[in-house]
């Protein structure tokens, strides 16, 4: 126990910490609002009652909606395709090895640069976005997946035979535990990805969302709308991801 | 070459040449995509022209710039982080979070800070490159073996010697995916910051034909585009592949 506590710090000096490292982003922010003025940003208090403001208007959760119908629909599209494709390619080793190279050479893309295919291809809308949050977000999933599978330890499979599980005991005491927490790493950073791209996707060619939100704010000198939906997305992105990733860490933890 | 390589490239072969029967016989309908040949030809008469010239010098070295902060400063961020457990923790559900903000959105705040000129693109390069570098890092540093460490006490090596001829060695590995992970995003962030923001560039030049519904230049853009990625990618692994041969050997 007082090993645990030297290691991570009581919980007292946590919330000290954290509350710090708020205190350095706000004083860099105020710092960077006094430098550059209110044609790029917002001060931090400016930003809070815009914030304020936001939260009120219909408007704004309208843009949200659709931002968030996009995000759930891709997500959860990248997640089955993305695991589904990654078990098929771990368990066929030789479509895998095929495969991995052509799949990490299409996550190095730029793949906003393709994006006009995609519009050309879906049309303006909805379906766009969701298309372009399934690119971004699906590969990570499948490489993960599929290293997942790849190091299953075959002593795991050999043991399993000798105990003659049944396929479904097999399945459901020896790989899924082994492949879960790994999988569950590529579904958080594939969830990540899918929001930058249904998010870019709505920047570039799109009359609803959050994205288009900022892009009309920086192409109409609306400063603060701008800086105040940017903040409240990196507030989202990053508690989601917090909360992803403790669940990661408890996952890889169990094993 | 071997089997799972001819396999790879039948299928990328193949599939060209799907793209090319179905953009002929206009399956695909030609304002929504060019056959593969006529892009290839588009941008091999637009390279011989030199119209490229400009856009390719701007966007490479602000790519090279942007590699370069990634990589040096991404590497020292990476050895602080890792030197200070309670910034550790801080720092790593931001890091987790850190690629789900779409980065471009600064960009006028970039703008007002460095000026209208390549920095504030080579910046956004170096924000998606840096994180990816930090990380890396991070990681390879955690898996230096505990026991390699307790070699180096016991030869008595200084801070230096210890750094340079234990932990680097042992976490190359891992340094080399930083190294490979921030080309490609500051390859990404570049290019998608021209594409979106700025007035010149690779990326602004496939916009700027999008908007003026030129096709052929677009397609034969996004195909150099492509090419490079995979040609950059399959470089840096065919050099990986080398240094995990070289470690192997005894």
């Amino acid at each position: 126990m007082n090993g645990t506590a030297t290691r991570d710090g009581s919980g007292f000096q946590r919330a000290l910490d954290a509350v710090l490292l708020l205190a350095v982003i706000l004083a860099a922010w105020q710092g960077l609002y006094a430098s550059v003025g209110e044609v790029a940003i917002t001060s931090p208090l400016g930003t809070l009652a815009e914030i304020e403001q936001l939260l009120r208007s219909p408007v704004f959760w309208g843009n949200v909606g659709a931002t968030a119908t996009a995000l759930a629909v891709s997500a959860a599209i990248s997640a089955l395709a993305g695991v589904a494709a990654g078990l098929a390619l771990g368990f066929h080793r030789f479509a895998g090895v095929v495969a991995e190279p052509i799949l990490a050479a299409l996550y190095t893309l730029p793949k906003v640069t393709l994006y006009p295919v995609v519009l050309l291809v879906f049309g303006l809308g909805v379906s766009a976005k969701i298309a372009f949050g399934v690119m971004h977000g699906v590969i990570p999933v499948v490489l993960f997946t599929m290293s997942a599978v790849r190091n299953i330890e075959p002593v795991h499979l050999k043991t399993a035979r000798m105990l003659k599980l049944t396929a479904f005991q097999t399945a459901s005491t020896i790989l899924a535990p082994a492949v879960v927490p790994e999988i569950f790493t590529g579904l958080r950073v594939g969830f990540a990805l899918t929001l930058l791209g249904v998010l870019i996707g709505e920047m570039f060619a799109s009359q609803r969302g959050l994205g288009f939100m900022i892009m009309n704010g920086m192409n109409t000198h609306d400063v603060p709308t701008m800086t105040a939906v940017v903040v409240l997305l990196i507030i989202f992105a990053v508690i989601v991801s917090s909360l992803l990733l403790t669940l990661d860490r408890k996952l890889h933890r169990r094993g | 070459m071997s089997k799972a390589g001819l396999v790879r490239a039948g299928l990328v072969l193949g599939f060209l040449l799907l793209l090319e029967l179905l953009t002929r016989t206009g399956v695909i309908n030609g304002l929504v995509m060019i056959p593969p040949s006529a892009m290839a030809a588009a941008l091999w008469t637009l390279l011989l022209s030199g119209a490229l010239d400009a856009a390719m010098a701007q966007s490479f070295s602000n790519i090279a710039l942007a590699f370069l902060l990634s990589v040096v400063l991404g590497f020292a961020g990476g050895l602080l982080v890792h030197a200070l457990p309670r910034l550790r923790r801080l720092v790593d559900p931001l890091l987790a979070s850190y690629y789900a903000v779409p980065f471009f959105v600064f960009y006028p705040l970039l703008v007002a800070i460095f000026g209208l000129n390549r920095w504030p693109l080579v910046a956004i390069g170096f924000a998606f490159g840096s994180a990816a570098m930090v990380i890396a890092t991070l990681n390879g540093l955690d898996r230096v073996p505990r026991v390699l460490r307790k070699v180096a006490q016991v030869h008595r090596l200084g801070r230096a010697a210890e750094i340079f001829l234990v932990i680097l060695p042992a976490a190359t590995p891992h340094l080399f995916t930083g190294l490979k992970l921030a080309l490609a995003y500051s390859f990404i962030g570049v290019l998608a910051g021209e594409f979106i923001l700025s007035g010149g560039g690779l990326g602004f030049s496939i916009a700027y034909a999008y908007d003026g519904f030129d096709n052929r230049t677009m397609y034969a853009l996004m195909l150099f585009v492509v090419a490079l990625a995979i040609l950059l990618n399959a470089t840096l692994h065919v050099w990986e592949q080398h240094l995990i041969l070289r470690r192997r050997r005894p």
